[in-house]
Parts: C-alpha cells; structure tokens; sequence
C-alpha cells in the first residue's frame, strides 16, 4: 500500500511535469521541469526500497550489518542531483530571461505560433 | 620482388608536389609548371622503369600496415594493366602540365592549379596502383573531390561552379554507391585485398549477394565513366580550363570508371545481369553521345559528347564479356587517350588562338594555323576511325566482336547495326570538327586574330599525334608488346590469340568500317544544311535533358523533403522536440512491457501509515494544482509547486534519507528566491474569462494529444516504480560501501562519505558543473536586456514612491527603506545564528547529516536573507562578497585535495584519515575528505550566491531595454529587489 502510494505520487508528479513541459510558456516549462525533478528523484531513490527508520548512518562501527541501513547509493545520487537540478533552474530561468528580453514574447521558440 | 619504394613514390610523389606548390607565391606561373612537370615526368620514369617486374603476369606489391585487425593497409600493387594506365595517367599528365603552362593565364593563380593537377594525379595513381579496395574508394572519391575543385578553377564564373557541383554530386555520389559495393565484395569474399578478390571470382558471383554489388559496383563505375543515364555532368564540365579537359575527360576522370571495370572484369563479368546492364549501358551512351556529338555548336561540346560515346563504346565492349572483347577495350581505352587527349589541347589552342570554340563562327583556320590544323586533323581522323590510324584498329576489333557475338537475343544481334550507326556517327562529327573549323571562307568576325600557338605548346599533340599514326601503322613494334602484358594481366591464362595487323583481307569488319565511313561522309552531307542553320542543341533530343531531371532531383532533395524534414524535426521550435522526446521515451519504454508483461513482484510492503497517503493526496494535488495554474497565475504556481517539494522533502525523511530531505528543503528556499527574482521580468499575462471556450480546434487537439502523453508518462513511471518497489533489492556495491563507510572512509554518515570519498570524483564533476553553470549565468547576466514593459518600476514601488511625493515630510524612497522593517531586522540578527548552523551541518556532516552540500546552501541562504532584509546596496557596503573567488577557491581546495593522495603515491582523491583528540573539544575527525567536502562548500557558496545576486542585480541596475546596459558595479539601491 505504501508502496502503491509513492509509485502513484511519482506518477502524479511525472503527469503534471511532462504535461507543463509540453507547454508553450516559458514559466510553465520552468515550473514543469521542476515538477519532473521531483519525480526523477523520488524514483531514483526508490531503487534503494523503502525502509522505515534505518537512515545509512552508522550506530556502531564495529561488524557493520548492511541490513540494517537503507541502502546509500542512490541517495547519494540524488543528493548530488538535487544541487545540479537547482542549478539547471536557474540556467533555465536566466535563458528565458534573456530569450524574453531578445525576442519580446515568453514562447519557448521565441516567436508567438502562427495561428 | 622488388622492394616497394618506387610505387610508394609513384603515388607519393604527386602529393608532396601539390602540396609545394601551394606554397608558391600567386604568379609563379612557371615554377609551379616546371615543378608539375618535372614531378610527372620523373613519376612517368618511375613508372616506366618498373616495366620488366610486371612483364609476363609479373605482379608488384608493397604494403603499410593501418589498421590490421580492421584488414585495413596502405596496400600497392602493379600488374601489367595497371603500369599501361599509370603510364598513361604519368605520361599525359607530363604533356598535360607542359601544354598547361602556356594555356593558363599569368593573370590566374596558376601554382594552385598545378598544386590541384598534382593531386588530381596522384588521386587518379593511388586508384590504379591500390592493392586494396577500401583504399580504392578513397582515391576515388578524392579525384571526384579534386575534379571538383578543377573544374571550379575560374570560381568566378557561374557555369564553372555549377559544372563542378554537378560533377562533384554525380561522381561522389556513384562513389558512394561503389563504396557499399566495395564492403558487399569484401564481405562475400572476406577480404578486401584485391588480389584476393581477384582470385575468388567464382564465390563472387554465385553469391546471393552478386546482384546488390554489381548494381552497386556498376553505379560507382557509370557515374564516374559519364555512362548513361548519368552522362550528362561531362557536357557541363566543360567549363573547366582545357588543360583540364585534356587530362580528367580523356585519359583520367572518366576512365577510371571504366579502368574499375576492367580491373573487376575477371570477378564480376560473364553473368547475364552483367551482359544486359552494361551492354545497355554502353549501347546508349554510345548511340546517344555519338548522336549529340553532331549537333553540338561548342567545340569542347563536341568532344565531351565524343568522349560521352566513346566510353560507351569500352563498357559495350566490356559488357559482352568475351575474352577479345576486352582486349579491344583495353586497346581502345589507350587510343581514346592518345586522340582525345591531343583534340581537346587543340581545341584549347583555338580557343586561346582566336578567342572561341563557337563552331558557327570558327571557319577557315587552315590559313592561319596550318600545323595545328594538320595534327588536329590528324587526331580526328584517329577519333573516326580512319585506316592507318590507332582508333582504326581498335574499332575494328569492336565491329568483329560485335558481329561475332552471339546469345540469342534481340540486342546482340541488333548489335553490328547499332554498332555501324554510331561510327557513322562518329565519322560525321569528325567530319563536322575538321570541315568546319579548319576549312571553308576564312572567318572575319573572330575575337583575335588566330595564329599558330607557341612551339612547346604544340609539342604535346605533336607527341600525342605521333604516338596514333606509330600505333595506327606500325602496331606490332609499337603497342603490341605492352598490349600483351595489360591483357595478359587481366585474362590470365584466358588470353585469346589476336592480331595486331592493319590488314586482315577482305573481311567482315572492313566492310562494316566501308559502310560507316560512307554513312558517316553521306550524314554529314545530309546534314549541311540543318547544321548551317546553327541551332543548338540535337533535333529529337532536344527536350529530353538530364541536368534538368538532376536538377528536379536536387531541388526536391535538398531543398523541398530537407525543408519538410526541418518543420518535423528541426531544432528551430522546441515544443515538437519535446514531445518526440516524450512520445518516443514512453513507446521505448512499453516496448518491454509488450514483450515480457508487468506484474507486482512478491516483496512484502513496508507498514502503511495513513499520514503519508494523507501527505501525497496533498502533494499530489499541489502537483496537479501547480500544473493548472503556471499560466495565468505564477505566483500561486509556485507556491503548489513548493508544497510538492515540501511533500518529497517529507518522504525523504519518512524513508530513512535525512540527509536528502535536509538539502531538498535548504535547496527548496533558494530555488523559490530564485524563481521569485525572475518573476518580475516575465510579461503579465491575464486570463480572459471564457477564453477556453473559443479555442481553436488546432489547439484542442493539442492540448488533448498532450493530456495523453502526459498521462500515457505518469501511468508508465506509476507502473514501473511500484514494480520495482514489489521486488527485492538486489545485492549491490552499495553493501561495499556500507561495510567499509567507518573502516576506510572514517565516517559514520555513509551517504557523506560516499560523497566525499569513495565517489568523490564524480562529486568533484558535479562541483564543477556548479561553477560553469554559474559562471554561464553570470555571463548571460552581464548582457541582459529586459523587454520594454518590464523596465519601469513595480507597481507596488511606484505607488510608494507616489505616496512619498505627495506628503512634504518625505523624501522619494523613504515607504520603500520602512518597509518590512520588522522582519527585516530580524533577518538581520538571524546573519550569525545561520552562519553558526552553516558550520555545524558542515563539521557534524561526516558522521550525522549534513555535508557539503546542505552546509554550502545554507551560507548562500544567510547571505541572501542579508540582500533580502537589507537591500542590495546596504549589504555590499557593508560586506563584500567575492562569489566567483568562493568558486575558484572551492575548486581549488577540492582539486588539490585530491592532487595530495599522489604525493603519497595513491590515485586521484585517494583520502586519508584520523581521529584527533583536541583539548577541550575532545575527539574529532581529521579526514582529508573533509577538506574535500571544504572544497565542495565554498563552491556551492559561491555559485549559488553568484546566481541569485547576478539576477538581483538586475533590479538595481538602470534598465535599458534598446541597448545591452553594462553590468551594475555600482548599483543604485532600491529595496524590493533582492
């Protein structure tokens, strides 16, 4: 069951990115991209499962048990992931700043469409 | 077996010559000859010497290994045919290059066409001498490239550059094909070694494979030999200077395709595919070109259809692949070289004489050149087929094979009537090229007064002429030793008995030679009057034009299906990037999902709490929410879009990630600064009640086609995340990594240490995209333009500073510095306590959560709260940030963090590390890894607060939105900006 929820929020999360991502503003690719973010993380750090109460921080150091830590490797990923997709935000947001200003509409092609 | 250095100069020495010559200043029109000349002389030498080494089926070869495991080598190789067409291509390039040097203008930059001669020469070598058919293909199409280049010599004129283009479309493309055909040969035989191919013959065409690469083969072979359908790029090649003309569509260019032929002859020939492609091939060139050689006004015209017919007449030959037929064509292909060769330099030297190649206005040059006239004559007679002449002898041979030939079919035995018609042909445009150039009322209206040309400009045909009349009377002490060893080269054993003699009795073939002379002078007599009339062009055939199909082809290629391609694909509008980009990404994905099913896997569920289905019925609706509003009202898109963030960040920390969910949340606050900063820039956008409904029903579909994909994504991530979460987990590295995090990395916090030391290569990389995107974004920064609406102040600012106006006791600015005064002092006391919980997440991050990372953003995080309390110019008063030394710095300190592990002789970022015991604080850890991490800190610092203050400083500086205003070094204080 709370498996089934987390697959669904990162659906819902992946639905709501992909569909401002097709978008023609800017704003709202911007928006969708971090939306889509989420979602990418969220199922990047899946792949380690869900565990309840073992964060990978060790208590004793002496004979490590590795089942007992939820598995550090793809949170390791995504924490490096969550730094680099804010920085891709603000790439972004500048891109569209200047593209705003240089061609005076907010359409990501840089002209209105023609109908 | 000699060695094999002469080939290797054979074929070298051209190249390194062009390549000298291009160094030879723009006029020196005699040194860059007298280089050509004598580097084609000494290769024609070259050539000749190694004569008594391929004599009797001799066979030289030398090799440079390239890349062995591929069957790739520098392979050259010589037999006896191959040294008659390298001695042909030497030796007239030699003559070639003389006649050359007094054809070219001083006033042309005469050394870059002998640098382009020179290549050509040694392209056209490197294909006659290549022991290896990869390499074959690469000779090849580099002599298309340097004709290309030739034939666009004068580039400034129109016809020259589209001659060339053609030429260059045709030929490269037809090597394209031979290219393809080539790999087919190679991987029937297994090896692209020629004389290996040679030997498989039988495997060649009994397999499956035999037709693709005979097609293939022939295509590369047509297009290059200008066989019809492709002969129409000749014509329009003659453009090029005549030098030009006389060497690549006489002796070279043109025979290569024809030399390809004769050089696969033994492997591909005697199938029936073989007889009906190419004889049909031949037939209709020769008809063809033959027949528009008549009517043809220009000169070189005339000859380019000759050559045109010609050619057609050798493949013919090769196609009905009878040992004496291919005897013929190899003669013939020598005796169209001579002849050709030395008409085209004549024509060159009327035309530079007396300033035409009109044949309507030359006419009675006789009087005036009688040498030139006499040698031209001569060579005409030869292209005829006059008795005593070399082309005599080798059509004689083609009328006995064409008579003798038998399958049963219609063609062949069509054969000696098409066979007759076309000498006429070609008796008749001889006679047109001699009657009405040289004879007749002496011409008045010409552009110079003709003269005979200089003597050494006359001394290649002479040569040229005198070889034809040797070989045309004397051919057995002349031609016949080395005719014998060419065809002995590509027949073997097969070779047939033939006799060279002028005089074979009365016999079939002479009286088919009667009968085409007679037609031929009867035709052309017939003729006089339709030719007086001058008109363009050959009646019949007029409209039917291959340049206009070609270029038809090209237009609808490269200009109508490219455009059609650009509007579908074309990187020019992103929206349908994007949603190939999605389409094709959820079609990869049900791909498997067709294939092999989806079911849930067996792996008990982690307890279910109803909080966290509380949680996401509440993200998710943020998610929906923030999707539905990012058009009409941003702000409150934001705001959704942060209680999604907040709703991740949560389930980081209910699934045991403390240390995600701490940098999602920091990141989450300077991420929404971010966007918060950028909204001011964007154009206002108003819904307008009822719009939905007068949408178009373009845009319906559209937003429906969307919809579905968006859901068709969801749906799919939603079914592939719960069944990998049903599943196991398998066993990973990451069990390495937990056992040894405390052991060899010195920290309790695994995550961290994976960070900062056992992938800590992959953290520097990330470290450094963080600074370039900063960089990036500082840089755009710096030339940024607003649009012309967002430049003047925000309409709350304005109504504040209305507000100061109006009242006498304030000065403008004044509500605005009052503003918020209560959080902002606040904020101002937090400076410290957040700089204090900076370093606290950074020291405790190796064995608790924390880091890097999370400590870097929150030092951004207390700075930018200091721009946000205080104002952009308060703060850079009062404390001067330098983000891009934080940036250089962290880089740095993480780089040479990890240069250090090599003084101690371990790899890249190895780390070390110890526990101190400190007075007073007690035990801490000492791990370079944490110096690293230092690394890591400054460097999200500095960009982090490098991006955010770059855009707020665009607020602050004064807005120009015509002109790219300079970046705000001393910005100008507003409040609301930061």
């Amino acid at each position: 069951m709370t498996e089934l929820v987390f697959a669904l929020a990162v659906g819902i999360l992946t639905a709501s990115g992909v569909w401002l991502l097709l978008r023609p503003r800017t704003f709202q690719v911007i928006i969708g991209l971090s939306l889509l973010s989420y979602a990418v993380n969220l199922f990047i750090f899946g792949m380690g499962r869900l565990r309840v109460g073992a964060a990978p921080v060790l208590e004793n150091t002496e004979a490590v048990d590795p089942a007992l830590y939820a598995d550090p490797l793809p949170q390791a990923l995504v924490l490096t992931a969550i730094v680099i997709s804010f920085a891709m935000t603000a790439l972004f947001l500048v891109v569209l700043l200047a593209s705003r200003g240089l061609t005076g509409t907010d359409h990501v092609d840089g002209r209105e469409d023609p109908q | 077996m000699s060695s094999g250095m002469p080939l290797l100069a054979i074929v070298a020495l051209p190249f390194i010559g062009s390549l000298v010559a291009v160094f030879l200043r723009q006029d020196a029109r005699n040194g860059a000859a007298l280089l050509a000349g004598t580097i084609a002389l000494c290769a024609t030498l070259l050539t000749a010497l190694q004569y008594p080494a391929v004599h009797r089926g001799g066979v030289l070869r030398t090799g440079i290994e390239w890349v062995p495991t591929l069957g790739l080598d520098l392979t050259l190789r010589m037999d006896g045919f191959t040294w008659l067409f390298a001695m042909l291509v030497t030796g007239i390039g030699f003559l070639v290059a003389l006649y050359a040097r007094y054809y070219m203008s001083p006033a042309d930059p005469v050394p870059r066409f002998f640098a382009f001669l020179l290549a050509f020469m040694g392209a056209m070598l490197g294909i006659v001498l290549s022991g290896n058919l990869i390499q074959l293909v690469f000779f090849w199409e580099l002599t298309s490239l340097f004709s290309f280049l030739l034939i666009g010599y004068w580039h400034h004129n129109a016809s020259a550059r589209d001659g060339a283009r053609m030429a260059l479309t045709v030929t490269a493309t037809g090597g394209l094909c031979l290219l393809v055909g080539m790999l087919l040969v190679g991987h029937i035989v297994g090896s692209y070694d020629l004389d290996q191919v040679l030997a498989s013959g039988n495997q060649i065409r009994t397999s499956s494979l035999y037709l693709p690469t005979l097609i293939l083969v022939l295509l590369g072979a047509l297009t290059k030999s200008a066989q019809f359908p492709f002969h129409f790029w000749l014509p329009h090649a003659m453009a090029a200077p005549t030098p030009v003309s006389a060497y690549l569509h006489s002796a070279t260019m043109v025979k290569a395709g024809v030399f390809l032929l004769t050089l696969l002859w033994p492997v591909l020939s005697g199938t029936e595919a073989w007889f009906y492609i190419v004889v049909s091939a031949g037939l209709c060139t020769l008809l063809l070109g033959s027949y528009a050689a008549i009517f043809q006004q220009d000169l070189k015209g005339l000859l380019a259809y000759s050559t045109i017919s010609h050619l057609g007449l050798i493949t013919l030959l090769l196609g009905l692949s009878s040992p004496l037929a291919a005897v013929a064509a190899i003669f013939h292909t020598m005796n169209h070289a001579t002849f050709k060769a030395s008409l085209f330099m004549a024509a060159g030297i009327i035309d530079h004489e007396s300033g035409t190649r009109d044949i309507r206005r030359l006419s009675g040059l006789f009087r005036f050149m009688p040498i030139t006239a006499t040698l031209a004559m001569v060579a005409a007679a030869a292209m005829a087929g006059v008795p005593l002449l070399n082309g005599f002898l080798s059509k004689e041979m083609f009328f006995a094979e064409a008579a003798a030939f038998h399958i049963d079919s219609l063609l062949d035995h069509s054969l000696p009537w098409f066979a007759m018609l076309a000498s006429a042909f070609s008796v008749a445009y001889s006679l047109r090229f001699i009657h009405g150039v040289f004879f007749g009322p002496p011409a008045t209206d010409l552009p110079r007064k003709p003269h005979e040309p200089p003597h050494w400009m006359r001394f290649p045909i002479e040569f040229l002429v005198l070889a034809c009349l040797l070989v045309g009377i004397l051919p057995a002490m002349t031609i016949k030793p080395f005719l014998a060893t060419a065809v002995y080269a590509v027949l073997g054993p097969n070779t047939p008995p033939y006799s060279l003699a002028v005089w074979h009795g009365f016999n079939e073939p002479l009286l088919m030679s009667m009968i085409a002379l007679t037609g031929g002078i009867l035709l052309y007599w017939l003729l006089q009057r339709y030719l007086a009339k001058g008109i363009d062009g050959s009646p019949l055939l007029r409209r039917l034009k291959g340049q206009r199909i070609f270029e038809r082809v090209l237009v609808t290629l490269s200009w109508r299906w490219a455009r059609t391609l650009e509007r579908l694909f074309g990187t020019q509008r992103l929206l349908p990037q994007l949603r190939l980009l999605v389409g094709f990404a959820v079609l990869a994905a049900l791909l498997p999902l067709y294939r092999q099913g989806l079911e849930a896997g067996s792996q008990p569920g982690t307890a279910f709490d109803p909080a966290f289905l509380l949680l996401w019925i509440v993200g998710g609706l943020c998610a929906i929410g923030a999707a539905y509003q990012a058009k009409y009202h941003r702000l409150a898109a934001m705001v959704l879009l942060g209680g999604a963030g907040l709703a991740t960040c949560i389930t980081f920390v209910w699934f045991s990630a403390p240390d995600l969910a701490i940098t999602q949340l920091l990141v989450e606050i300077v991420t929404t600064v971010l966007i918060l900063l950028g909204l001011r820039w964007l154009p206002k956008r108003i819904e307008v009640v009822g719009e939905g409904l007068s949408l178009g029903l373009q845009a319906r579909v559209r937003r429906v086609r969307d919809l579905m994909l968006a859901l068709a994504a969801g749906t799919g991530m939603t079914l592939i995340v719960y069944a990998m979460l049903t599943r196991p987990l398998p066993d990973t590295i990451s069990r390495y990594f937990v056992e040894n995090a405390y052991a060899e990395g010195g920290g309790r916090n695994i995550v961290n240490v994976l960070l900062v030391d056992f992938r800590a290569f992959d953290t520097f990389g990330e470290i450094v995209v963080l600074a370039v995107v900063a960089v990036t974004v500082f840089s755009l920064l710096r030339r940024f333009r607003p649009a012309p609406e967002s430049v003047e102040a925000p309409e709350q600012q304005q109504v504040q500073d209305a507000y100061d106006k109006a009242r006498p006791d304030r000065a403008v600015g004044d509500t605005l510095a009052d503003y918020l005064t209560i959080p902002a002092t606040i904020m101002q006391w937090l400076f410290p306590a957040v700089i204090m919980v900076a370093i606290y997440l950074f020291l405790r991050g190796h064995d608790l959560p924390g880091g890097g990372f999370a400590a870097g953003v929150t030092m951004s995080i207390a700075l930018i709260l200091q721009y946000m309390a205080g104002g952009t110019r308060w703060v850079e008063a009062r404390l001067r940030i330098r983000p891009v030394r934080w940036i250089g710095l962290g880089l740095l300190c993480a780089a040479f963090t990890g240069i250090g592990a090599w003084a101690f002789g371990h790899p890249f970022l190895t780390s070390y590390f110890q526990y101190l015991e400190l007075p007073a604080v007690g035990k801490v850890p000492a791990a370079t890894a944490l110096l690293f991490d230092l690394g890591v800190f400054a460097v999200v610092v500095g960009a982090t607060v490098l991006i955010l203050i770059a855009l707020a400083h665009q607020s602050v500086r004064t807005p120009r939105a015509a002109r790219p205003p300079l970046v705000a070094a001393t910005p100008a204080m507003t409040k609301e900006d930061a």
